[in-house]
Formats: structure tokens, C-alpha cells, sequence
């Protein structure tokens, strides 16, 4: 795995409220698998309060890019004793509640990073029997209240994310969960054999934090999305609705991935049939998917492969961002040898496709921005404006037919989940390849020697959201960008034009001499390795690691900018 | 299953857990004997031993075994009492 290229490297601390142990070896295999590389710093056993509340030189040396808090039942030691007035219940709640949330904000305050945090699994005994879940002095009704509490807390912390234990728990069995002998004997706080179903949970929490998320998939048509071959058996044959078992499961595929789609993620078609039969079979009366749900569609007698790179082409994104779908073996067979980085479930039985794709986390949600909703709109009006590309001949006249509007907005509490998303998951245009969290964002908000701007666009085919985001630091007169992210949706639009106006008249406004930019080659942002040049700015340096370019602020200045309107929110 | 098999087994298992295939244990061998071999490590031999023999250990078992000796003589005796 070690051999894959663009991993990106993160350090992440796991602060004990029992065993650690193997979980941190399982969760390094699933992250690495995810394209990430991390280093680990372990608290000591059961000293996550410690470790968090107080100082922790350490922990500070290693500057924790995420903490992850590994407690569970097992760390709530005070629970209501039967009958115990409701006032006391209520001490109790809260001696817990307030020393975890000490820890987040503890967490919060000095390391300023993201934080996962377990539930509260359910207990293996209950005093009342059934009456414990709703009785106020019920232990299982204390921990789901706990449990509330957490919740609520995630919910208006976006720096706080929940990591599922109970529901774990419950999958994996309560009764197979809790192994007493682990608890007595290792402080294991359950089953070893549930670690890689825990460290996997978390591993999707981290990668869909750090921009990691599947982003469209390429699914399959014949007993894949229906029972049977629709070239062979035609509408009335195929298997979709509720008169027969395989129908009921297919038709429970559909309504999942239409769920999936909600999300933002890209439905695309990769079948071997042909487009005009295959469009027949959404109009089977059951069928919960319509043709028009599909972004892509590759309905045609090329290999798999070939399909999917073309899916991933017309989307614009990289092929390590895709599901691919299919009941069939050997086709799963051809994509993953010729395509290594998409992703490819094992799917056998069509009543198991669901749980599958459910279990793989894939589209584990984190930060859902307003632009993830519309994403599916995007791909689509995208793929219109390639067909209007065609159509005109000369590239500036399309541009001019667009009819783009430019919005440059400052930074504000609005617009800081979709910036920090955009800076997290940006590889291609992305100058310097820095990482920044929502709290670090926060903090270049309030600095008065920095300049950061975000970038909406929209054309005749539809609004694009905020696009590109730009931060920059002021040493004297001289403006630093440190950032420049560009969403792949919007390449070719020359918005970098309008950027750039933006930035040299900003800082002709105030007294600004030098504008620097800098460049940090990585795998994937080839694409912008001369856009300082080619915005007219004079390479300083040029060495493997980083090239540098200056430019003078104090000459003639013509915009560059001459396809779209520009407005500001100032 | 004979001692033999079950000795095969074990040193199968501490090469596995050590990651070392290189690895020959005797029946003195014990925790000082083997660098990596820590209270964690530890865990993860006696959870191996009892999934590949489908045994169990009790708490008294584990905090008195001292050596591979006495590891492998205790498997037998579980393991043939079944």
C-alpha cells in the first residue's frame, strides 16, 4: 500500500479511555488505504482527560492534525443507583457530560483541530430489565441520555464529529461485543475481533474530514439496477418491484442509490448494452431511477475500463474518486487491472448489495455543504456547456456566450464551510497543496495583515457556487499567497483572470509593492505549474521543491478579465 | 492432537505475532527472551492461542503462565480434555 503515490500525511492523536493497543495498527492499515499516511501519538491508558485538560508538552510537540477520544461504556463510572431521586440523576449527567465537554473544549482551545469523539454503546446489563431504557433511574436510559447530550453538542460544533460506537455495537452484537475476560484481564473495552469493524468506522470519519470521499459511481445495468438482461428479456421481463423477491431487492437498490444521489454524489451509467434499449428499461413501472438521474451515460460495447476513464473524463474528476458497480466478476476483474484506484465492492448476491455499499463508507458524511446538494446540477449544466463548446468555433466567443457573472466575497461565517471544504479537497488547481481546518480559517478571518477572498460563479447554465478561494499574508509591502484553490468544475473560464485583477487592484488600494506566489509541485497540480506566469509575473526561483514569482505592483495595469461581469459584497 | 502438533502450532503463531519467521522459541523462552515482547503482545498471543485452539483461558491461567513451557502444557491440557 506504501507504494501508491499521492498519499497525504497526518498526524493524529488517540487519547485512551481503555486499550488502545491493536485498534491504532488496524486504523493505520484503513487510513493508508484511504491515501492517507499517518503518524500516531498515543495519551496513556485511560488518561484521555488528563491528557486534554492539562498541559501535555507532548502532545503540543506533535500538533495533532485530528484527536480521536477512544471511550465507551466502560468510562462512565458513576451511573444512578435504583430510585434514586431525579435530582441526583441529574448531578450525576452532568459530572460526565461537563468533564467531557472540558475535554473538547480543552482540545478545541490548544490544538485547535478537528476532534472525534465515541458514543456511549448500549450496557450488557440492565437492573430493570426492559423498564432500564425508560425508566429515569435505568442506567441504559442515563447513557442514551448521555448520548443526546453528545449529540447535540456535535451538532453546534462542527469541530466535533461522532464516531458511532453504539451503532457498531448493535451490528456487531452486544452480545459478542462485550468480552469480559478482555475487560478484566487487558482493559480491552470490547471484543479484540470488533477492532477492524471500529477502526474502519473511524478511518471514513477521518478521510471524509480530509476530503477523501468517493465523489460519483459507475454502475452496471443488467442485474445490477434490474433481475435479468434487458436486451434479452425485454421490459416485461426484467425483475423491478414488488411481485417478486429479486424485484423487492433491486427495487431497494434503486431507492438507495437515489438516496445517494440526494448526497451530491454523480449516478453514471456503465453498461454493455445498446443506449436505446437500455434507456428502455427506466420506464419499467416500478423503476425508482429515471435516465435523467444519471449524469454520464455509457451504454455501449467498449471494455469497462475504457468507460469509466471516459466517465471520470467527462466529470472532471480523477478515476480514484469512483465506485464502480457491477454484478459481474469479471468485470470488476478488467476495471481493477487497468484502473487500480477506483473503487470496486465485491457485490455476489443482489439482496446484499445495499448493506455492501452501505458498510464501505464510501460517502461517509462529515461537512454536507449547500454546494454538495446542487453538485449533480453542476456535473449537468458542465456537460450542456461542453456541447455548446462544440458548437462555437472560436474559444472566446463561447466564453462570451456564457454569460458568466463573478461574485468575490470576503470570508464569513456563511461561507467558511464551503471554503474550508474547497481547501481540503482541492488537487489539481492547488498552488501550495496547504490544509487548513474551519478553526484555523476562523483564525486568518480575524488577523488584520491578511487578505482572503472566495469566488463565486454562475453562467446561463447554471450557479456554480463558490469556486476559488484565495489567502494571503502582508509582510510590509509585500502580499504573499499563500493558497490558491481552483474547483476543476470551473477550469478554462478564466476566472484565474478575474482573481488576478482582483488581487493586483486590492493591492494598488493599499500600498501593497510586491506580489509573490508560490508554487509546491505535487502529483496531482501539474495543471497550474506556469498559471504566475502566464498571468504575467516574473519566475524568482525555480528549484524541484518550489518555484516563486514576483511581481511589481507599480506599473500599468490593464484588467485581464474581458468574459465575465464582476460584482463584489464589500 | 499431539504435543508436537501443538508446539508446531505455537511457534507458528509467536513467528505471526512477532513477525519474524525466523523465530524458534523453546520451552524456556519467555518474555525477556524476545524484545517486542511486551503486555500487548502479550494479549495477542493468548487471544491467537484461543482462537486456533478453540479454547478458552481463565484469569488465574493467564497471570500464572511464566514461559513457553508451561504455555504449551496448559494447550494440551485443554485441548485434550476436550
Amino acid at each position: 500500500m506504501l507504494g501508491q503515490e499521492n498519499f497525504i500525511e497526518k498526524r493524529i492523536a488517540i487519547l485512551s479511555g481503555s486499550t488502545v493497543g491493536e485498534l491504532q495498527n488496524i486504523l493505520e492499515l484503513f487510513l493508508l488505504k484511504q491515501g492517507i499516511k499517518p503518524t500516531f501519538y498515543q495519551g496513556s491508558y485511560n488518561r484521555y482527560f488528563e491528557d486534554a485538560v492539562y498541559d501535555n508538552l507532548e502532545l503540543s510537540d506533535f500538533n495533532p492534525d485530528l484527536i480521536y477520544i477512544h471511550t465507551s461504556v466502560k468510562s462512565i463510572i458513576d451511573f444512578p443507583v435504583p430510585f434514586e431521586e431525579v435530582e441526583g440523576i441529574g448531578v450525576k449527567l452532568n459530572n460526565v457530560l461537563n468533564s467531557f465537554i472540558k475535554v473538547w473544549e480543552s482540545i478545541a482551545h490548544k490544538y485547535n483541530c478537528p476532534i472525534i469523539q465515541n458514543n456511549f454503546e448500549a450496557l450488557p446489563q440492565r437492573i430493570f430489565g426492559n423498564a432500564d431504557v425508560y425508566r429515569e433511574d435505568g442506567a441504559l436510559h442515563f447513557v442514551n441520555t448521555l448520548n443526546q447530550k453528545f449529540y447535540e453538542y456535535s451538532r453546534a460544533n462542527s469541530n466535533l464529529y461522532i464516531n458511532d460506537l453504539n451503532y457498531q455495537a448493535a451490528w456487531y452484537g452486544l452480545e459478542k461485543w462485550f468480552d469480559n475476560a478482555a475487560w478484566y484481564m487487558y482493559k480491552y473495552s470490547f471484543n479484540m475481533n470488533a477492532i477492524p469493524l471500529v477502526s474502519h468506522n473511524i478511518a471514513n470519519i477521518i478521510k471524509s474530514i480530509f476530503g477523501k470521499n468517493k465523489k460519483a459511481l459507475a454502475i452496471d445495468l443488467d442485474n445490477t439496477l434490474w433481475g435479468g438482461v434487458i436486451g434479452d428479456d425485454g421490459l416485461d421481463g426484467i425483475e423491478l418491484g414488488v411481485e417478486t423477491p429479486k424485484g423487492m431487492a433491486y427495487t431497494d437498490i434503486q431507492k438507495y442509490l437515489k438516496s445517494v444521489s440526494k448526497l451530491g454524489i454523480a449516478l453514471n451509467i456503465c453498461s454493455k448494452n445498446e443506449e436505446i434499449i437500455a434507456k428502455t428499461g427506466f420506464n419499467h413501472e416500478s423503476s425508482i431511477l429515471k435516465w435523467d438521474d444519471f449524469v454520464v451515460t455509457k451504454a455501449n460495447w467498449n471494455n469497462k475500463d475504457l468507460n469509466v476513464n471516459e466517465i471520470a473524463k467527462e466529470l472532471n474528476i480523477f478515476t480514484d474518486t469512483i465506485v464502480f458497480l457491477d454484478d459481474n466478476p469479471a468485470e470488476r476483474e478488467i476495471v481493477k487491472n487497468n484502473l487500480p484506484s477506483v473503487a470496486i465492492p465485491n457485490l455476489s448476491e443482489e439482496y446484499d448489495f445495499v448493506k455492501v455499499l452501505d458498510q464501505s463508507g464510501y460517502f461517509e458524511v462529515t461537512n454536507i455543504t449547500e454546494e454538495d446538494k446542487k453538485r449533480i446540477s453542476y456535473f449537468k449544466s458542465n456537460q450542456l456547456r461542453q456541447h455548446e463548446v462544440l458548437a462555437l468555433e472560436n474559444y472566446d466567443d463561447y466564453l462570451k456566450s456564457l454569460g458568466m457573472k463573478c461574485e468575490i466575497q470576503h470570508f464569513n461565517n456563511e461561507n467558511l464551510s464551503r471554503i474550508v471544504q474547497l481547501i481540503n479537497k482541492t488537487n489539481q488547481f492547488n498552488l501550495t497543496t496547504k490544509r487548513y481546518t474551519s478553526e484555523e480559517v476562523i483564525q486568518f478571518m480575524e488577523l488584520t495583515n491578511s487578505f482572503g477572498r472566495c469566488f463565486k460563479l454562475k453562467d446561463k447554465f447554471g450557479d456554480n457556487g463558490i469556486v476559488s478561494v484565495l489567502m494571503a499574508d502582508i509582510q510590509g509591502y509585500v502580499l504573499n499567497i499563500n493558497l490558491w484553490v481552483m474547483s476543476c468544475r470551473v477550469f478554462k473560464r478564466e476566472l484565474e483572470k478575474t482573481i488576478f485583477d482582483e488581487i493586483v487592484g486590492w493591492c494598488k488600494q493599499n500600498h501593497i509593492l510586491k506580489i509573490r506566489g508560490y508554487y509546491y509541485p505535487t502529483a496531482k497540480n501539474k495543471i497550474v505549474e506556469n498559471l504566475y506566469s502566464e498571468l504575467g509575473m516574473s519566475c524568482i526561483e525555480d528549484t524541484p521543491i518550489q518555484k516563486v514569482w514576483n511581481y511589481e505592483v507599480n506599473q500599468e495595469y490593464n484588467k485581464k478579465n474581458e468574459v465575465m461581469e464582476v460584482t463584489s459584497n464589500d | 492432537m499431539t504435543e508436537n502438533q501443538v508446539f508446531t502450532e505455537v511457534q507458528g503463531i509467536f513467528r505471526d505475532v512477532f513477525d519474524d519467521e525466523s523465530l524458534n522459541i523453546t520451552n524456556e523462552t519467555n518474555a525477556n527472551d524476545i524484545e517486542e515482547w511486551d503486555s500487548l503482545e502479550q494479549i495477542n498471543l493468548i487471544v491467537a492461542m484461543e482462537s486456533t485452539f478453540k479454547i478458552r483461558f481463565t484469569i488465574d491461567e493467564v497471570s500464572e503462565l511464566k514461559n513457553v513451557g508451561e504455555m504449551i502444557a496448559l494447550i494440551n491440557k485443554k485441548v485434550n480434555n476436550e
